[in-house]
């Protein structure tokens, strides 16, 4: 099997009945650690994620997977910044990706206790997906994402809305995927997140990336104007 | 008013005596319907599943055709089904005119947009709201169907009861296509219709109320059965 890694986007847009909304971009990601995307509404971080995904059409330039898109598209999860729940149980919920894939409904359903187990929503198997809470919804979706063991987790804005106890919970799930391997690129807006969690920055603006740099060097130093004004936290 | 009454005690003392003619027309009624209301669900659910989860070139207009056909003449249908399955038309050979089969078929052909039209509107508000998620998991386009078909149960059967509702009060095409033969094609709608003509009101009252009955019975027992209207299920 092929190495899923590097990604690598060249003068990579995306448009939206004839609006650019990402683009030109030209990134490399060799599949290691959490890389931030970060930057100010409207500077394309979900675009661009989705770009990487492969839901949003590359409008121009190139994207490539180490592997090939269709087999990358297999390797790979995404978590939305609102979770979608599928009309189901949580369990439900949790076999859905497995079953898709082919796994048999028995080991679907046991893989499926056992991550409820490790998210915190062991107790609650047989309840419907849609009525739980905000952050349970979160941690399902991250659940649902990470049982078929992506070698990358595309996440847009996760902890979005959640309160601390629930922004903790999720980081921990985070940080385990992260250390078992599985490379997360990740669109916040949360800077007290990106410096717990990112291991390398992408400042986005107008759609393009301004500045790309370890997360501790960015946080501590930013090259760019733009993102010095940013982490000031002035209106750019 | 004295109809009415003698209507009610007619139907009150033929559903308690168990009348055989009744009970014969009742079961016929029924079997005919449900047997169209299955072979129209199995046709309309996944062309609505496909209409909502596809796009392709004439999707909108196969939609608008599809809504307009909701209104389409039963009259008109059984007159069509009739030149079909007569003996000079392309299915005369099979010899199913004025059997319980050709009232099947009348009332699919009847049906199907129905059910149709009403579970697009379902599992077009779910695939938006699934849309991004199952795109995100790579999932099939057979199992983006099945998964909206799945999800949204509950919501198709109200477009299979008002399914079940339109073909069992139809009367204008299963009387062209069946013929209302005693013993054969006579059901509860063109008895009603049969009893009307002959001025028998009170009978045709009866009929009349054991057909809303059996309509209501069946709602019932498929809402029951199906568990809606449960907190936290849809």
């Amino acid at each position: 099997m092929r190495a899923l890694f590097p990604l690598e986007l060249k003068a990579a847009e995306t448009a939206r009945r004839g609006q650019r909304l990402v683009g030109p971009v030209d990134v490399r990601l060799e599949g290691a650690g959490c890389t931030v995307v970060i930057g100010p509404n409207g500077a394309g971080k979900t675009s661009l994620l989705r770009l990487m995904h492969g839901t949003a059409r590359l409008t121009g330039g190139s994207l490539r997977w180490g592997c090939g898109e269709a087999e990358a598209r297999q390797r790979q999860a995404f978590v939305f910044q609102q979770p979608v729940m599928l009309r189901r149980s949580v369990e439900e919920n949790l076999a859905y990706p497995l079953r898709a894939r082919g796994v048999a409904r028995g080991e679907a359903r046991a893989k499926a206790r056992v991550w409820a187990e490790r998210v915190g929503l062991g107790a609650m198997l047989g309840r419907q997906a849609p009525v739980l809470s905000g952050g349970e919804r979160q941690k399902l979706a991250l659940a649902r994402a990470l049982i078929i063991g992506p070698e990358v987790l595309f996440l847009d804005e996760p902890c979005a809305a959640l309160d601390g106890a629930a922004t903790r919970d999720i980081e921990a799930i985070l940080s385990e995927a992260k250390a078992g391997g599985t490379a997360l690129v990740m669109a916040t807006h949360d800077m007290g997140q990106a410096r717990r969690l990112g291991d390398e920055v992408l400042f986005l603006l107008a759609g393009r990336v301004r500045e790309r740099s370890p997360a501790q060097g960015f946080f501590e130093g930013p090259e760019t104007a733009e993102a010095q004004a940013f982490l000031r936290g002035d209106i750019i | 008013m004295v109809d009415l009454w003698d209507g009610l005690v007619q139907a009150f003392w033929l559903v308690v005596t168990l009348d055989a003619a009744l009970v014969e027309i009742s079961a016929r009624s029924l079997r005919v319907t449900l047997s169209a209301l299955a072979i129209a669900s199995v046709i309309a659910m996944p062309l609505a599943a496909f209409l909502a989860v596809k796009r392709f070139r004439y999707r909108r207009a196969v939609i608008a055709l599809l809504n307009a056909l909701m209104g389409l003449p039963p009259v008109v249908v059984g007159l069509l089904v009739y030149i079909l399955l007569s003996r000079s038309g392309p299915f005369g050979v099979l010899g199913l005119l004025f059997t319980p089969t050709a009232m099947v078929i009348a009332q699919v052909t009847i049906i199907v947009p129905l059910v149709a039209s009403i579970a697009h509107q379902s599992l077009r508000d779910l695939w938006h709201e699934y849309h991004d998620l199952l795109i995100s998991m790579n999932v099939s386009q057979g199992q983006k169907m099945r998964t909206l078909l799945w999800d949204a149960r509950r919501a198709l059967l109200t477009a299979a009861l008002a399914g079940f509702g339109r073909a069992i009060g139809e009367v204008g095409a299963i009387m062209i296509v069946g013929g209302n033969i005693d013993h054969a094609t006579r059901v509860l709608t063109t008895a009603i219709a049969l009893e009307t003509g002959k001025g028998d009101f009170a009978l045709a009252l009866a009929l009349g109320f054991v057909l809303i009955g059996l309509a209501i019975a069946v709602n019932l027992a498929i809402h029951s059965l199906s568990r809606t209207e449960r907190e936290g299920r849809w």
